[in-house]
């Protein structure tokens, strides 16, 4: 897998990263290097093994369906914003 | 303890720690804040208690350094990152409640690579911490502020996060002591995720009863935290009963890829155990070659998942470059991300992305449970398995910075234990000539946490034996 410009200008809008020209340039080297180190697992024959996701041991871990009180309220996260008018964080226009 | 006993107040003794942290914070860059003015009240807070006969705790007055990545509501936590520059945190990390319970004093948040990202405290918008023993040399990473905060003695212990190494490797850079528990031992509750399947809360001391006496007060379940396991630690297990340890070496890890003073310090430590009547076992283990390019798979994809709520909206760093909403995004994202995080995203996304799941987070996730399988049985043959904790002493500042598969290989015998969940302990083993600290990791199976730290306390003490120095000065004769 060779990772150019164009796969460098998808994964930037997956990631939500305006990259600037000299970045998606760096990107395109980095990227390539490191997809060369993890395509030695290539090497290791996994056939017949389950993968694993996590290492907790434990599944569904219940609690009761209550409230619990909370470690902050609103008025503190919305003091953690920019602007906020009427309760709610004012954005920029969205199209 | 000795604040309690009167013979020294925590005032005297937060005072003394934040001078030395100011006077080193011009040299190494240790520290993002310094928490004068709370550390200083909340001491004259617990001495006035003293006065009073109140039980003040088992920390009571000790001064930590808390790495930046921890929310708490005394200064910004910035995780040493642009983007979070500005973010007070209304809430506290479980872990950061317990120590404060028990009296301890944080004295300032220290330096790392933003976002837990790197081996070497270089990426932090902070710029880099230094080396303990050396100048030129990085501090190790990503918990580099913390290392070097311990063994400049500013403070007898610090917390830290280990997701790859990032406890392990900066302890043994700097030539202290580093836990990373167990997978779901401490709670994560507060702590800025980077890698939620291999995250881990853990600790910097100068000796291995001092992380003891951290992991008595900090373990547990927390409801506010749903992958914590059920309280084990301290819990006896006969396993561990018989003194002559069963001590496994990895072959493969003894090679020429790992500095000639490193093979030399597990050589001198093999023939050490061996000369107190252990048992070495040697151990193949061929899939671990593989576990950093699973590592490397993992973390990003689960790194990419974590990092996409930064968006400039409700807290941090807005970029004012935007007229509309997703520019808002990209831009703040692009401005208040440090280049490894970005790099860490773009190759989270790439592996996630449709058409390349199976061939590498699959594939990952599937090498993850041949790494597993290898652990279990190695553990069937011994108790605990020494190994190298990075091919290389602490490297020169600049040396890997630019190049990020070199920088990713100096995690190459440390992500292993984490992608298992394992408890892994690093511990000082001597210098290199020129005067560099040298380390080594002790791993024991799940929830042998209490029984490394033991085992590592009989090594020390064996070790020290004949010599004054006592660790106790500031932990005091325990009650």
């Amino acid at each position: 897998m060779e990772v150019n410009q164009e796969v460098i200008a998808h994964l930037a809008e997956l990631s939500n990263l305006a990259l600037t020209d000299q970045e998606s340039t760096r990107l395109v080297s980095d990227l390539n290097g490191i997809i060369n180190y993890i395509s030695q697992l290539d090497e290791l024959d996994t056939s017949g093994i389950e993968p694993t996701y996590q290492v907790f041991e434990m599944e569904n871990v219940w609690r009761p369906d209550e409230i619990l009180l909370q470690d902050a309220d609103r008025e503190q996260l919305l003091a953690l914003t920019k602007e906020v008018r009427d309760n709610q964080i004012k954005v920029p226009k969205v199209l | 303890m000795k604040t309690a006993n009167k013979e020294i107040t925590a005032v005297s003794l937060v005072q003394a720690a934040l001078e030395k942290a100011h006077k080193f914070q011009e040299t190494h860059n240790i520290f993002t804040f310094l928490n004068d003015i709370e550390a200083l009240k909340k001491a004259a807070e617990i001495d006035k208690r003293i006065q009073k006969g109140e039980n003040v705790g088992r920390l009571a007055g000790v001064p930590y350094a808390l790495k930046d990545n921890f929310l708490s509501s005394e200064g910004e936590t910035t995780a040493s990152a642009h983007i979070l520059q500005g973010f007070t945190s209304p809430i506290t990390a479980t872990a950061v409640q317990k120590l404060e319970a028990e009296g301890a004093i944080m004295i300032g948040r220290t330096n790392l690579d933003a976002f837990a990202h790197g081996s070497s405290t270089e990426n932090s918008y902070f710029g880099p911490t230094k080396n303990s023993k050396d100048l030129e040399r990085v501090a190790g990473g990503s918990s580099g502020g913390s290392a070097v905060a311990v063994a400049l003695d500013i403070v007898p212990f610090a917390t830290g996060t280990d997701t790859g190494g990032s406890i392990r490797q900066p302890a043994t850079f700097n030539g202290v002591y580093g836990l990373k528990p167990t997978y779901g031992t401490v709670s994560r509750y507060g702590v800025v995720a980077m890698g939620s399947s291999t995250d881990c809360i853990g600790f910097f001391a100068q000796n291995p009863e001092d992380l003891d006496l951290l992991m008595q007060i900090t373990a547990g379940q927390d409801p506010k935290d749903m992958t914590t396991l059920p309280d084990f630690y301290g819990k006896d297990d006969e396993k561990f009963n018989d003194p002559i340890k069963k001590i496994g070496v990895i072959k493969d890890f003894n090679n020429e890829a790992v500095a000639p003073s490193i093979r030399k310090a597990l050589q001198n430590k093999i023939e050490e155990l061996k000369a107190k009547g252990h048992e070495i076992v040697e151990l193949e283990m061929p899939a671990l070659k593989y576990a950093l390019a699973a590592y490397y798979i993992i973390v990003p994809a689960e790194v990419a998942s974590n990092l996409s709520r930064h968006d400039g909206i409700r807290y941090g760093f807005r970029s004012e470059k935007s007229d509309n909403l997703n520019a808002l995004y990209e831009h703040t994202r692009d401005e208040g991300f440090m280049a490894e995080n970005k790099r860490r995203i773009m190759i989270g996304n790439f592996v996630l992305s449709s058409g390349f799941y199976d061939a590498y987070y699959l594939k990952a996730a599937k090498a993850r449970t041949m790494i597993i399988d290898e652990y279990n049985d190695a553990f069937e043959k011994c108790d605990f398995i020494l190994t190298p904790v990075s091919p290389n002493p602490a490297f020169r500042l600049g040396e890997k910075v630019d190049d990020p598969v070199a920088m990713y290989l100096e995690d190459m015998m440390s992500v292993s234990v984490n992608l298992a969940g394992l408890p892994g302990l690093a511990i000082p083993a001597g210098e290199t000539e020129d005067g560099l600290a040298l380390g080594l990791q002790l791993v024991g199976p799940r929830r042998s946490d209490a029984d490394l730290l033991k085992f590592a306390a009989e090594m020390d003490n064996d070790s020290r034996a004949g010599s004054t120095e006592t660790h106790a000065d500031i932990f005091g004769g325990k009650d």
